[in-house]
């Protein structure tokens, strides 16, 4: 066994070890969590070494299984792969602090089952990003829905089971429907379903085989949350705050969008993608989300539906990176999927740890709770800049990037909606922050019904996301380099 | 064909008999099974019998993978005037999946009967088991016409009888049973008449004579009117929709062992037996396809959709799965419709996959019936924890059947939807994908029953079930999830099967 | 006419069999419907056994060409049937479909028998042999 396949499968066993233990000790709370924060880090040190071989160029790589000709059960890290393992094990790392702080503080019950669920979660995480072609990518894709969904019927009442029954079922009935298909269809074109540098489909492809084959694959990967599949995002958010944090912020969706980034880079290619009027269409879907998504989120009292709105829009900037063409799109949507990864899961920490301490959900009454708690909304602050995409956090360059590459590829109308989406994201991210933090007190500002506040894991958690979000907007550049196979141009190039 | 080559030796004598010994080793076995004094050996007598059908099916199998076709002349006599066993790919693929599905059935059947058949009764069950294999296995090997009506009918007495046994657990069998009997009977007798018009047109009951005398006659219409009874006479006995009124209630109140063992072979075998009348007895690109594509596509795709909504709103769970069978019978003929290589050979794998995946649900839920009496969904809430081993197995061929990747129907299916595209039917990759949709809702529903629902109050505490039980159960989820890994076993039986039909009629 | 006439047996055969399918699906009683059936099933017996028969045809029994009745079945065939096919001397019926038939009768009694058998404990568990009792009582049971 080489060190790559070695590296292959810790990255694929650790999770399904932690889910193990996590089942064997669940009596026990303390050991519980320290064996999970151990194989979190063991995880986050694994998917680095990834990352430096994949840079490298020696890319781990291992053959499971061919249950029939042209359809492999393979593992390969490229780059888009390694990156996205990074941001998830990390954040999963960072997710489990915040997360003992939470189902602590909260004092949740089933909380081994929850944990088992995050981890095997992660383990489909992790299987998605090392997939070599669609079908093992797609094998994960289900192993991460079905593992999520005991997450967001965590709290077994009537309104988590029926979010639960369209969370389950619209991610399910479109990789059944849709991906499936798609899938197939490409399978039969091209023999295999490897993702090819350069486009897996021959460049000859029929248009209109090519334009179903697209829109199949991008509308069947639901976790990418373009309108009309979006339904299931906000739904999800009857899930503990950990759960919308690491999965509905980064492991579920992002998986959505990863699916079709790696679509687009790897089966369809860069000229198909230009030549194929569907990828235009999906330009269009994907720019009215955009609008529609913030709009919607402007609307939102709840501050947990805001951020999932908010979310649903911010996706919708990754799939049309994923449609524009090669040079410049996808590395900028590979670069957003991590910036907006990190700026998510801070807000959803924070949303988090205010409802554990003073139980409050609703942005309108959270007027004046700043200065109880100052250091959480002063993260939640750091992380809107970076959502809207203003220095000095990470969100500056990714969106740079993004409307560059609409403006360079003559799509104006993405180009617009992004610029108006970052807009409306002034309007429903900064006043949360703003009123909370400088508005005079009132009476109404709500008091902390847990004695202490946020819990103390969570806390750190919170920031050490808020760091990255700032981090970020100085290694921004290292990112964008290490995507270079992509197709990727420095930023120096792109700066206007 | 490795592995088998591997395990297998046989005499020489043995195998230049085989074809005809698979057949006449469970008639054997029958006689002694009824006339044997207990339960216990009976038992013994069938898993012998089924063990000696299946090293014989194998020797016919190797025989098979060596020499394209294998030709036995009963009694010396040769064709046409003699009466023949013929065996191509199709029909060992197919002696291969019912033996096996015999055998662990015939080990289930050890500790499984005890709950659902009265006792004293245990030695004319076994007989009426081994009389139902010999005549599913002659169905597959036989080369002439009328005998398999014979064989038919055989296996379908046999099942009629086995299905009535069911009384013991639930008296509704009986006139289920009834009614099977009726279905069935008015089926082969529309089968015979067909084959009246075949042989009145042809002169000849000899399949490969009659097919080379039909290719000679061209296009005729007592031939014609021929194929439609035979098709719609075997479609009584596939369950092709809608002539399946009579399956529901046969499956729901027969003993398990009986239900696995029909959802396995029985229809299965009445397929077999249209696939060989439409593409090889009549000639490539003739009356037999057109008829499959105008009339059977069509009601296979309603039945995929329709009988899978039907299991959607069931309440029972035997009921569940059979409304299912008739959706995957559905399924199997809309992929054999499509008259191409590689939909043929779809449909084929398919039929081995969902022979093993509804013969693993089966034996699931008598392993499950076997400490409590379950019958509805809400029945079996909470089973998961009390009876883990077997409501694994039972999941894992819920899996199958729901079509999970790494599982035997992941790849039935992907072989059929890519069958589908190569053929250019869009319309029926649709259906394929409406219908496994469908297939997950109730799938799901029977999954989140077993193991996410507290059980109800009141209800009886299930145990695991016996030993004897799991490993037969074990084996047939495991063959379920072995070729979902590795799937060139069936792959290539299924292959060669749609190239040697298709182009042996050529 | 004459094609009335010269199909009279498919008629026959048709006649009959639209009568036992009449009365399988027209009546409630399990032993009616099993006569049905059998008539059902006799009818193609029927269309087998005049398929065989060949015009002048005796019965498929070996007899030696010398023989008195050879004679006496040869002097009985119509002079024009045998200058068309050529035939001399005895003719037989085509005896394959009274093979066929004798292993389908015994098929048919099987299924007679099983069925007949069947409505017997029917009438045991339910009392009744007639259809919708037996769907009456069934709607009574708990679980329907």
């Amino acid at each position: 066994m080489t060190v790559g396949e070695l590296l292959i499968l810790l990255a694929l066993g650790l999770p399904l070890f932690a889910a193990l233990v996590t089942f064997a000790v669940g009596r026990m709370p303390d050991v519980r969590e320290t064996l999970m924060l151990v194989a979190c880090i063991a995880l986050c040190i694994i998917t680095m070494s990834i990352f430096v071989r994949a840079g490298a160029g020696d890319p781990p790589e291992m053959m499971i299984a061919q249950p029939m000709a042209g359809l492999e059960f393979a593992f390969r890290i490229e780059p888009l792969g390694a990156l996205f393992g990074v941001m998830a094990s990390v954040l999963w790392a960072i997710n489990s602090l915040f997360s003992i702080g939470y189902m602590r503080g909260k004092r949740e019950p089933s909380q081994t089952r929850f944990y088992m669920c995050f981890s095997l979660a992660m383990f489909g995480v992790m299987g998605i990003a090392m997939a070599a072609n669609l079908f093992t990518l797609f094998v994960f894709y289900e192993i991460l829905t079905l593992a999520t969904y005991p997450l967001v019927t965590h709290k077994g009442d009537a309104a988590a089971r029926r979010a639960g029954r369209i969370y389950l079922g619209t991610l399910v009935g479109a990789s059944v429907v849709l991906f499936v298909p798609g899938i197939i269809g490409v399978a039969s074109i091209a023999g295999s379903t490897t993702f090819t540098p350069g486009g897996l489909l021959p460049g000859g492809t029929d248009p209109a085989i090519g334009n179903m084959l697209l829109l199949l694959l991008v509308f069947g990967a639901a976790k990418a949350a373009l309108i009309p599949l979006h339904g299931w995002l906000p739904a999800a958010m009857v899930a503990p705050a950990p759960v919308s944090a690491l999965l509905h912020a980064v492991a579920v969706v992002k998986a959505g969008v990863f699916t079709i980034l790696k679509v687009s880079a790897y089966i369809f290619g860069p000229e198909l993608i230009t030549a194929l009027p569907a990828a235009t269409w999906v330009l269009w879907v994907a720019a009215a989300t955009i609008v529609i998504a913030s709009l919607v989120a402007l609307s939102k009292d709840d501050l947990k539906a805001r951020l999932a709105w908010s979310t649903v829009g911010q996706l919708a900037y990754i799939s049309s990176a994923a449609m524009l063409p090669f040079a410049t799109g996808l590395a900028a949507g590979g670069m957003h999927m991590v910036v907006h990864a990190v700026a998510k899961i801070t807000l959803f920490m924070c949303a988090g740890a205010i409802y554990v301490a003073t139980g409050v959900t609703r942005v309108s009454q959270m007027a004046g709770a700043g200065r109880r708690m100052p250091v959480v909304f002063t993260l939640f602050l750091i992380a809107s800049l970076s959502l809207i995409g203003l220095p000095p956090t990470a969100g500056m360059w990714s969106k740079l990037l993004l409307v560059n590459a609409s403006f360079g590829s003559g799509e104006w109308a993405t180009a617009a909606a992004m610029i108006a989406s970052s807009l409306l994201s002034i309007g429903y991210l900064l006043p949360v922050a703003f009123r909370a933090l400088f508005a005079p007190p009132t009476s109404l500002a709500p008091d902390f019904v847990r004695p202490g506040g946020t819990p103390g894991p969570a806390l750190v958690a919170a920031i050490l996301t808020g760091i990255g979000c700032i981090g970020l907007f100085t290694g921004a550049e290292y990112i964008a380099d290490y995507l270079e196979p992509l197709g990727a141009i420095t930023l120096l190039e792109t700066a206007p | 064909m490795t592995l088998f080559e591997a395990i297998y030796v046989t005499p020489p004598a043995l195998t230049a008999q085989a074809p005809i010994l698979v057949v006449a080793g469970p008639l054997i076995g029958a006689s002694a099974a009824a006339l044997s004094p207990g339960a216990r050996t009976a038992w013994m007598v069938s898993v012998l019998t089924a063990a000696f059908a299946l090293w014989m099916s194998v020797a016919v199998v190797t025989e098979v993978a060596r020499e394209g076709v294998v030709d036995y002349a009963l009694g010396g006599f040769a064709p046409p005037l003699g009466i023949a066993l013929r065996i191509d790919a199709l029909g060992a693929t197919l002696a291969l999946l019912i033996a096996s599905v015999g055998l662990l059935g015939a080990l289930y059947s050890g500790h499984a009967l005890s709950s659902e058949v009265y006792p004293g009764k245990h030695g004319l069950f076994q007989a009426g088991y081994l009389l139902c294999l010999a005549g599913f296995l002659g169905l597959v090997f036989t080369g002439d016409a009328f005998n398999a009506f014979v064989f038919l009918e055989v296996s379908s007495i046999g099942t009629y009888a086995l299905v009535a046994v069911g009384e013991a657990r639930d008296r509704r069998a009986l006139p289920a049973a009834f009614n099977y009997l009726i279905f069935g009977t008015v089926g082969a007798t529309f089968y015979v008449l067909g084959v009246g018009f075949l042989y009145g047109a042809t002169g000849t009951l000899n399949l490969v004579d009659m097919s080379v005398r039909l290719a000679a006659l061209g296009d005729n219409f007592a031939v014609q009117a021929g194929l439609a009874f035979i098709v719609a006479g075997l479609g009584v006995k596939a369950a092709i929709f809608p002539l399946h009124g009579w399956l529901p209630g046969a499956y729901a109140g027969a003993p398990s062992l009986v239900s696995v063992f029909l959802a396995a072979t029985a229809t299965k075998s009445a397929i077999y037996l249209i696939v060989r009348f439409v593409f090889d007895v009549f000639p490539t690109g003739g009356f037999g396809q057109t008829f499959l594509a105008l009339i059977v596509a069509p009601l296979a795709a309603a039945a995929a959709i329709v009988c899978s909504v039907q299991a959607i709103f069931e309440k029972e769970v035997r009921r569940i799965l059979a409304f299912s069978s008739v959706a995957q019978v559905g399924f199997i003929m809309l992929g054999i419709s499509l008259a191409t290589t590689g939909g043929l050979s779809a449909g084929v794998f398919y039929l081995v996959a969902h022979a093993l995946m509804k013969g693993a649900l089966f034996m699931g839920v008598g392993a499950l019936a076997i400490s409590v009496k379950a019958r509805t969904v809400e029945e079996f809430y909470g089973l998961g924890r009390e009876a883990p081993w077997s409501a694994a197995a039972f999941a894992v061929g819920a899996a199958s059947l729901a079509g999970v990747p790494l599982t035997m129907g992941f790849l039935a299916k992907w072989s059929l939807i890519a069958g589908a595209l190569e053929a250019g039917a869009l319309w029926v990759v649709a259906t394929l994908a409406v219908g496994s949709l469908l297939t997950l809702v109730y799938v799901g529903r029977l999954l989140e029953a077993m193991f996410f629902r507290a059980p109800l109050p009141g209800a009886t505490r299930a145990h695991e079930a016996p030993f004897g039980v799991l490993v037969p159960l074990l084996v047939m989820a495991g063959l379920s999830v072995w070729f979902g890994v590795d799937s060139s076993l069936p792959e290539s039986l299924s292959r060669a099967s749609a190239t040697g039909l298709i182009g042996s009629a050529r | 006419m004459n094609f009335v006439v010269t199909h009279f047996n498919y008629l026959a055969v048709i006649v009959l069999m639209m009568t036992g399918l009449y009365v399988l699906f027209a009546t409630g009683n399990l032993i009616k419907r099993m006569i049905g059936l059998a008539l059902f099933q006799t009818s193609t017996a029927l269309l087998y056994i005049s398929l065989g028969k060949v015009a002048g045809g005796t019965a498929a029994i070996k007899i030696y060409p010398d023989s008195p009745e050879a004679q006496a079945l040869a002097a009985q065939l119509d002079p024009a049937y045998v200058a068309q096919f050529g035939v001399s001397g005895v003719v037989y019926s085509n005896p394959l479909p009274h093979v066929l038939i004798l292993t389908a009768i015994v098929v048919g009694v099987a299924t007679l028998a099983v069925g007949l058998s069947i409505a017997v404990r029917i009438r045991e568990a339910y009392g009744t042999i007639e259809a919708d009792e037996i769907e009456a009582v069934r709607a009574r049971e708990p679980g329907e």
